[in-house]
C-alpha cells in the first residue's frame, strides 16, 4: 500500500472532499467546480504531496484555498446577519437525540464560513484540532474558538439550552462520547 | 452571547456534533457526479500521452 500511486489514493477521498466543498459553498454547482479545480491542482502538483502525510488534509487545504481565493475575487460573501433566524426554529431533539435535520442544516448554513469549516473538520469529519488548524492555516486555539462559537450559535438557533429536555438524549450523547467523537477534547 | 466561549454544555456540544456527523455522512454518501470520472479519465490520458512523448 505504501508505494501506491498517490493519484490513485486521491480518488478515495473524493466523496469526503465533495462533502467538505458542499458544506463550505452551500451550493452544489459551486462545490463541484471547487472539487474539479482541486483535483486538477492536486493531480498536477502531486509531487508536492509528501508521502506518509494525510492526503485528505492536503486535498482539503487545496480546496479551501481555492474557495477563499475565489470568494475574495468575487467579493460576494453573503453576510450572515445575526438574528435573522433567531426564534424561527424551536425544535426539540426526538427520543434518539436527533434534531430535525433540515432545520439543523438551515441553521448550520447561516453560520459564517470560518465557523462552518471548523465544525465540519472537527465536529463532523473527525479531524483533530491540530489537523484542522493545519488545514486552515491558523492556530489550534483559533479553530477551537471558531468551533465553540459555531456550536453556541447553533444551540441558540435550535433553542438548545440548559432547559432543553436533554436527559432524553443522554444515551445518544453517551454513545457519541464513548465512540470517541472528539467532542470533549 | 449567552455562553462563555469554551464552557458550553458538553451534552449540547455532543448533540450538535452528532447531528453534524449525520449531515456530513449524508453528503459523503452522495454518488459522485459523472463529471469527476470523466475528469480523471482525461487527466490519466494526458499523463499517458506525456509519458509516450518521453
Amino acid at each position: 500500500m505504501s508505494d501506491r500511486d498517490p493519484r490513485e489514493a486521491m480518488l478515495d477521498h473524493l466523496p469526503a472532499l465533495r462533502a467538505f466543498a458542499l458544506s463550505l459553498t452551500r451550493n452544489g454547482a459551486t462545490a463541484d467546480d471547487m472539487v474539479q479545480d482541486t483535483v486538477v491542482k492536486a493531480w498536477t502538483n502531486i509531487e508536492k504531496f509528501q508521502p506518509g502525510t494525510n492526503m485528505r488534509a492536503w486535498l482539503f487545504t487545496i480546496l479551501r484555498n481555492t474557495y477563499y481565493s475565489s470568494r475574495r475575487k468575487l467579493n460576494r460573501e453573503v453576510s450572515d446577519p445575526e438574528g435573522t433566524m433567531t426564534n424561527s426554529l424551536s425544535v426539540k431533539p426526538d427520543h434518539d437525540g436527533h434534531l430535525n435535520l433540515s432545520d439543523f442544516k438551515k441553521a448550520f448554513e447561516t453560520l459564517p464560513d470560518e465557523q462552518r469549516e471548523a465544525l465540519i473538520l472537527v465536529g463532523a469529519s473527525g479531524h483533530t484540532y491540530e489537523e484542522a488548524a493545519d488545514i486552515c492555516g491558523v492556530a489550534i486555539g483559533t479553530i477551537k474558538s471558531r468551533a465553540n462559537r459555531g456550536r453556541a450559535r447553533l444551540a441558540e438557533l435550535m433553542s438548545l439550552d440548559g432547559n432543553s429536555p436533554l436527559e432524553m438524549t443522554d444515551n445518544a450523547t453517551m454513545a457519541v462520547v464513548a465512540g470517541g467523537g472528539g467532542v470533549l477534547r | 452571547m449567552n455562553q462563555k466561549d469554551n464552557d458550553s454544555d458538553p451534552r449540547i456540544a455532543a448533540l450538535i456534533d452528532q447531528n453534524l456527523k449525520r449531515v456530513y455522512s449524508d453528503l459523503v454518501q452522495e454518488e459522485l457526479p459523472d463529471r469527476f470520472k470523466d475528469l480523471l479519465a482525461i487527466l490519466k490520458a494526458q499523463d499517458a500521452e506525456q509519458a509516450g512523448k518521453r
